[in-house]
């Protein structure tokens, strides 16, 4: 049982960093139904960007206190901007042109801008994972005898408390209005005066932003950081966020913190399972997507004839 | 037409005189590895570009060829069936997982295919690279039988290799062609355009689908059996995702549905990533300076796909209907009832 | 002898939305049909209905007295039921001619086999189809046409084309869905003509029109639907002066006396 616990915990802080990750996927997706392919490389981007400006700053191991606000504001802020600013560049030099184009086209040109990305990163960092400071001081909760890091539960609450803002924001501000406006017909939003472009790339800006979060918090989390992390990250949740319901911003938590249980349940009941939670994520994957590709928030589409 | 068919023929006469001309067994190698390619992109140039079906996962069936080749073909198990039958046996296997593979995606739309198509692509992978009792994980099946003709064995020398090769694209390029202009091949196309439509004229969507996904996986289990043969190692990393984006974006470059587009696509490609950068890289140290090319590989093709899809999607050599489609806005109901009125307004 | 369609009861509801209340009608074989009404009354639905895009709720839809219900669309079509659509539905990028033969798929043997290798019997059927599709786009005199993407097409042409590949697939009953749609008075009075060739050849036509001139000239016997259901069905001058009929169409105001 309290395996199960230790488990359960350890999933939960795995899925709030795919959670945060997979708020991106469902909010552009909800927009302009477009699979950002790029989108788990900004995440690791995010750790990049928050990987400069600790080394820049000077910062080697844990910070201890009042300085320790300063450089996660710091930081923090630093990489959710940078990576804000790459999504926006991105869906407007690549995927703006493309957005009447056959579904296809700008899946593929995600494709290619994934591969950029992470080409870019290997050589900004090379090609073996890289250090990553700590930054934020570990303890270790002794609750029973279930072990949670300091680390986990800033995971949790970080994840949490932005879908909670963004929640917010989309239902309670004028431009998440126009957001939620654009998602549901693109061509009535345009003619009740919203700014069709503006309103994207403001998806762009907020779900970078969050994935560049992410990109720090999983920086300090694992410790460790590496140009290739986001081709596999990018895909879970993105399983996640399908999961959850596509489109669906409370889906996209629920399914990052599910995944994030499943794969922390596959590794310790399945058998030698730590090679195996990627076939199960996966399979995870591809089942919902051909039974259930509404996924458990989200409502099914019949195709209009 | 016979001035085509000629011209479609004349390099294959042709072509296998080169290793007697270029000694150079690099070079040999070289373009028997090409080849290979080549037969995966006509391959998946069926799913992809016949059917409209796109496939982020084809690497998978390389994989399901290749280790067939090394499972029933080596001290693995100790079965040798010949390299010429398991021509035949791995394309068969490929294709029925083609079928198995592919089943699923049917009723999906085409990015969720996509997606599931990639989630095929890393399981079957990471299956090969965790069932080490029969794989071997991560190093791998190795010491595999060498083919022989009429008594001669394959030995070191990459030409015959080079030889089966370009028998297996003379055949892939008659099968694919073939296809293209058949009965089928309409079923794909009428699919594409508009699959309720092509419902209404008898065509069975489910089993067109399916016949693509099993024809473009059957063409790498033939890629995947030589290929095998001539390295001699058989292992999951030679199978990752960047492989089956790899032939995409030899598509992407070349022309899809276009065959010969394909096969310049995925030469080029081959040739850039073969001679181009290492050679480049060459140079630079040459002159100095401390770059190495091969590096750059990924942006490479992330630029070549992200260029393509902007400014040029049919491909270099685009097959005329793809150009059409991709330019110009598909028939739109909208417009149709624009036109419409035009005419009833007008006729008054 | 068993009427060549035949609908009893059906019923098909999406939703709470009842879009066809148990419809029975019959088409017996070898006569120009209309089924008119006004928008929203349920006509598409009742082809999509027969060509198996729907299922009904309840009810059975029976061709040549076997039953259509559960079958796929494209074993319906194989059946012999052909049809047009209200928005077009050519295949755009296909040339005019390809899609002629694309509509004789049905018809066609060659297996994957002979298609792989292009075997003497699938090119003289391959031969034959195009001689076919050749004859067809004449019939409905697009023969110049024949290598233009179907896009490409003036929009008189594009519904013209879309009956050609209909016809391609030789079937029983021939569904026009609203075929005079935007077409001008010369085209209109071609397609009457069309149609009636088109019937002695031997095809069952049933259509959807809105064009009243169009289908009190062309049509035998024309039922009319109204929210789903038939409110009236006969020869052409008895629907034309029923008064159900008129109320359905200009509502109940028409009613009092001028």
């Amino acid at each position: 049982m309290d395996v199960f616990l230790q488990q359960l915990v350890n999933g939960l802080s795995l899925g709030g960093i795919y959670a945060l990750i997979a708020l991106g996927y469902t909010m552009v997706y909800g927009i302009i139904e477009l699979i950002n392919f790029a989108h788990g490389d900004v995440y690791t981007l995010g750790s990049f960007f928050a990987l400069a400006v600790l080394t820049g700053l000077g910062v080697a191991g844990e910070v201890h206190g009042p300085a320790l606000i300063g450089v996660v504001l710091i930081t923090v802020l630093a990489a959710m901007l940078c990576c804000g600013l790459t999504g926006v560049l991105i869906e407007r030099l690549a995927y703006r042109r493309l957005r009447n184009a056959p579904r296809l086209a700008p899946l593929i040109t995600a494709i290619g801008m994934s591969f950029i990305l992470e080409n870019v990163m290997q050589l900004w960092r090379g090609p073996s994972p890289v250090a990553f400071p700590s930054v934020i001081p570990n303890p270790t909760l002794h609750l029973g005898s279930i072990d949670v890091g300091a680390k986990q539960i800033l995971v949790i609450v970080t994840a949490v408390v932005m879908m909670f803002a963004l929640q917010l924001f989309i239902y309670r501000t004028r431009l998440g209005k126009a957001m939620r406006a654009t998602a549901q017909d693109r061509d009535a939003a345009q003619l009740m005066g919203i700014d069709i472009n503006t309103t994207i790339a403001l998806t762009f800006l907020i779900g970078s932003a969050l994935a560049g979060a992410a990109g720090f918090i999983s920086g300090v989390y694992y410790g460790t950081t590496w140009f290739f992390n986001g081709f596999e990250a990018g895909l879970k949740a993105f399983t996640a966020a399908v999961l959850g319901g596509i489109g669906n911003i409370a889906g996209a938590m629920l399914g990052g913190f599910l995944i994030g249980l499943i794969e922390a349940m596959a590794t310790q009941y399945i058998p030698q399972g730590a090679q195996w939670t990627n076939v199960v994520v996966f399979s995870v994957l591809v089942l919902v997507l051909i039974f259930r590709p509404s996924g458990l928030l989200g409502e099914s589409l019949p195709e209009k004839v | 037409m016979k001035r085509a068919r000629l011209a479609a023929i004349l390099p294959f006469l042709v072509l296998p005189l080169v290793p007697l001309l270029d000694r150079n067994n690099s070079h040999i190698d070289f373009l028997a590895n090409a080849g290979a390619f080549i037969v995966l992109a006509l391959g998946l140039n069926i799913v992809v570009g016949f059917a409209g079906l796109l496939d982020l996962g084809y690497a998978a069936f390389f994989a399901i060829g290749s280790y067939s080749y090394a499972m029933l073909a080596s001290q693995q198990f100790g079965i040798h069936i010949p390299f010429w039958v398991m021509l035949f046996v791995a394309s068969v296997i490929a294709a029925i997982f083609g079928i198995l593979l592919g089943a699923p995606t049917l009723r999906l739309r085409g990015d969720y295919l996509a997606i599931v198509t990639l989630g095929f692509g890393e399981i079957v992978p990471q299956t090969f690279l965790n069932l080490t009792q029969y794989t071997n994980g991560p190093n791998g099946i190795s010491s595999l039988d060498q083919p022989s003709l009429f008594g001669r064995g394959f030995g070191f020398s990459a030409t015959p290799y080079y030889e089966v090769m370009l028998a297996l694209i003379a055949l892939a390029v008659f099968l694919a062609s073939n296809l293209q202009s058949s009965r089928l091949g309409r079923a794909w196309m009428a699919i594409r355009e508009d699959e309720l439509a092509a419902r209404h004229m008898g065509i069975n969507t489910t089993a067109a689908k399916l016949a693509a996904f099993a024809l473009g996986a059957s063409f790498s289990g033939l890629a995947g059996v030589a290929y095998a043969a001539k390295l001699d190692l058989v292992s999951p990393d030679q199978f990752q995702f960047n492989v089956s984006v790899l032939v995409l974006s030899m598509l992407v470059l070349g022309g899809m549905g276009n065959i010969w587009g394909v096969i310049v696509g995925s030469f080029t490609l081959s040739f850039i990533n073969g001679f181009l950068l290492p050679q480049s890289t060459n140079l630079a140290h040459a002159m100095h300076l401390n770059l190495d090319f091969t590096n750059y590989r990924f942006m490479l093709y992330g630029v070549i796909l992200v260029a393509m899809m902007l400014f040029r999607p049919e491909g270099l050599i685009p097959s005329r209907q793809r150009q059409a489609e991709l330019r110009e806005a598909k028939l739109d109901p909208a417009l149709l009832a624009e036109e419409q009125a035009e005419y009833t307004g007008g006729a008054r | 002898m068993a009427p060549l369609l035949r609908l009893t009861d059906v019923r098909k509801t999406f939703g709470g939305l009842v879009a066809v209340n148990d419809l029975s009608f019959e088409i017996e074989a070898g006569g120009i049909v209309a089924m008119i009404g006004p928008n929203g009354a349920g006509k598409s639905t009742v082809f999509n209905l027969i060509t198996g895009v729907y299922e009904p709720t309840s009810g059975a839809i029976d061709l040549d007295g076997a039953t259509l219900c559960g079958l796929k669309t494209f074993k319906i079509a194989a059946r012999g039921v052909a049809r047009t659509f209200q928005n077009i539905r050519l295949f755009a990028y296909m040339s005019a001619l390809d899609n002629v033969m694309t509509g004789r798929h049905s018809r066609m043997r060659a297996s994957l086999f002979d298609s792989l290798l292009h075997t003497p019997g699938q090119r003289g059927e391959e031969r034959r189809v195009r001689e076919r599709a050749r004859d067809l786009l004449r019939f409905v005199g697009l023969e110049r046409q024949a290598d233009d993407y179907a896009r490409n097409l003036p929009y008189g042409g594009q519904r013209r084309l879309e009956i050609a590949r209909a016809l391609a697939s030789e079937p029983k009953l021939l569904l026009l869905d609203e075929p005079a749609a935007g077409m001008n008075p010369k085209e209109k009075s071609d397609l009457i003509e069309l149609i009636r060739r088109i019937r002695d050849t031997g095809i069952t036509v049933f259509l959807i029109e809105h064009d009243m001139h169009l289908v009190m000239n062309v049509s035998e016997r024309i039922a009319v639907l109204d929210h789903g259901e038939k409110i009236a069905e006969g020869a052409p001058e008895v629907v034309r002066n029923d008064e159900r009929v008129i109320e359905a169409y200009l509502g109940r105001e028409s009613t009092a006396p001028h």
